[in-house]
């Protein structure tokens, strides 16, 4: 706004004058490109500034560029990429599990008021107890394997899912409610057409909470019993203070969590695209 | 649904000492009351006189409601509600076609909007529409049905003035084509006079008023031989000009 050139035309000017109030807006405005990249590579950027200078202990917080190294040995070395594989396949067969468990029980329980009497009481007392508390049962149960570390991780997935989609289901509004019975739809269209896409925004809620709960079950289950796993590899690091394989370990961990979390938010913006909210 | 003249004759609907009470106090007090086929009607009545509830007992949608008396109403009902109700996860060629079925569907639904004047508007989601496009798409949705009745409960309530009186004449101009039956609720007067052919007036739970408004259409506003109308329904309802 500060047209100082000589040759500016004077007719615009008292257009470029007027001073209309604008109201100010609320939305948080344009989204900045890779915005979501900004902060972690600055964070990457002090890291490797500091232990450039000498200002970080190398044996507590090694270097970006020693764990990159020690990445690139533990891959050629075969065993990185079979740890990885253990713990994505644990953590993708119990988040499966759980997400369907989930599903199921949060339609039954929504949809009927049989299921709802039935399941949504104890749902509700398996959510009071920490599920993390259940493991020496399910050790006892189950055995050490990976089916007890399967079972762990769903249903510390099926909670978060259960409750926000079942709370979407049966909060639908009663408008429209009124509406199918105006409109003559018959149940099992109502259900399809305005209880279930009704229901979508909560799911995704749940869906999310998921996600992040079957890395963070991942996680404990596999520092405090496993033999194989990225868990196990960094309990061993620990044990003779390999700082770099463990930040490698948090490396993979990370990448993990973002990417599942990226996905979601993609297919969620995918399947909700008629909502107009803040972030669009 | 051709017209026959015998059909004017035969009722869309018929009410006999229908009563409606809540928690013990009875807001709808044994209404008899026929609406004939195709004939436009208006229902006024001060808040809270019982006018939704008579509505919705007529819909069929007052499943919890107390009440008793005899309700003969046709199988194609639709009613419009204040809100323009239109599903947000839907297209609105999607939400007009909601409950219908049939290869014609879609075909009867791009034409219902065309006569609402949506046409190249389908494929946009009711979150895009203004509130008046928003009603008119309902109103799309309730006549693709080709209901006998049409119920309508403050359809312009939340429009602004002058988008109402768009829609009164896109109303009267709906009716004259497909000739439901319609009972309109309004609290407006003005409205009730210009559009309807009969204006009721509910009182204490009965029909205090049942006046036939004999003018040509379209209406002014300030059809002078309106206004005795005007003042008998104010009157009706307890007001005087001057108040
Ligand atoms: N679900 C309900 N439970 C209890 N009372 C109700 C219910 N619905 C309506 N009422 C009561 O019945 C009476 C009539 O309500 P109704 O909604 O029919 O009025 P109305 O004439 O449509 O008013 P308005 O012009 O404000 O819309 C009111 O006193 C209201 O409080
Ligand atoms: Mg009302």
């Amino acid at each position: 706004m500060t047209a100082t050139t000589t040759t500016a035309p004077v007719v615009t000017e008292p257009r470029e004058r007027v001073r209309r109030p604008r109201r100010r807006s609320l939305s948080p405005g344009r989204r900045l490109p890779a915005a979501r990249l900004v902060g972690p590579a600055l964070l990457l950027a002090v890291w490797a500034a500091a232990s450039a200078a000498g200002r970080l202990d190398p044996g507590a917080i090694p270097a970006p560029w020693t764990v990159l190294r020690t990445a690139g040995h533990l891959w050629t070395a075969g065993t990185l990429p079979t740890d990885i594989a253990t713990s994505v396949e644990r953590a993708a067969y119990g988040f499966a599990i759980g997400l369907v468990a989930g599903v199921v029980l949060a339609l039954a329980s929504g949809l009927s008021r049989v299921g709802e009497a039935l399941i949504d009481g104890t749902v509700n007392l398996n959510r009071a107890i920490p599920t993390l508390g259940l493991i020496p049962l399910f050790i006892l149960w189950l055995g050490i394997g990976e089916a007890f570390k399967i079972a762990i991780i769903a249903i510390v997935v099926y909670v978060p899912i259960y409750l926000n989609t079942h709370a979407a289901l049966s909060g639908i509004d009663s408008r429209f409610v009124e509406l199918a019975e105006v409109q003559g739809l018959s149940r099992l269209r109502f259900v399809r057409q305005i209880v279930i896409p009704g229901a979508l925004p909560g799911f995704f809620v749940g869906l999310r909470l998921g996600v992040t709960g079957s890395w963070l079950g991942l996680v404990v289950l596999e520092q405090i019993n496993a033999t194989s796993g990225l868990g196990y590899m960094m309990f061993q690091a620990q044990n003779y203070g390999q700082s770099d394989v463990i930040l490698v370990g948090l490396l993979v961990y990370g990448v993990f969590g973002l990417v599942s979390d990226s996905a979601v938010r993609l297919i969620e913006r995918r399947v909700l695209s008629w909502r107009r909210t803040l972030s669009s | 649904m051709a017209p026959h003249t015998e059909q004017l004759t035969r009722p869309a609907a018929r009410l006999r000492g229908l009563t409606r009470s809540f928690d013990g106090r009875t807001v709808l007090d044994g209404i008899d009351l026929d609406l004939p086929a195709g004939q436009f009607t208006a229902l006024l009545g001060h808040s809270g006189s019982g006018k939704s509830t008579l509505l919705r007992a007529v819909a069929g949608l007052d499943h919890k409601v107390a009440g008793s008396g005899r309700l003969d109403a046709p199988e194609r009902v639709s009613v419009v509600f204040q809100d323009s109700r239109l599903l947000p996860w839907r297209r609105v060629l999607d939400n007009v076609l909601l409950g219908l079925d049939g290869k014609d569907a879609e075909r009867k639904g791009r034409q219902a909007l065309a006569e609402v004047g949506l046409e190249g508007r389908e494929r946009a989601w009711p979150s895009e529409l203004s509130g008046g496009e928003a009603q008119r798409a309902a109103l799309a949705r309730s006549l693709v049905r080709e209901p006998e009745l049409l119920l309508a409960d403050e359809p312009f309530g939340a429009l602004d003035a002058l988008t109402r009186i768009r829609m009164h004449g896109l109303l009267r101009e709906l009716w004259k084509r497909h000739r439901p039956a319609v009972l309109l609720v309004t609290h407006d007067v003005d409205e009730a006079i210009v559009l309807a052919d009969r204006v009721l007036v509910l009182e204490k739970g009965r029909i205090g008023l049942d006046l036939t408004i004999d003018r040509p259409h379209p209406r002014s506003y300030r059809d002078p031989l309106l206004g005795e109308y005007r003042e008998r329904l104010l009157a009706a309802l307890g007001v005087t000009e001057d108040q």
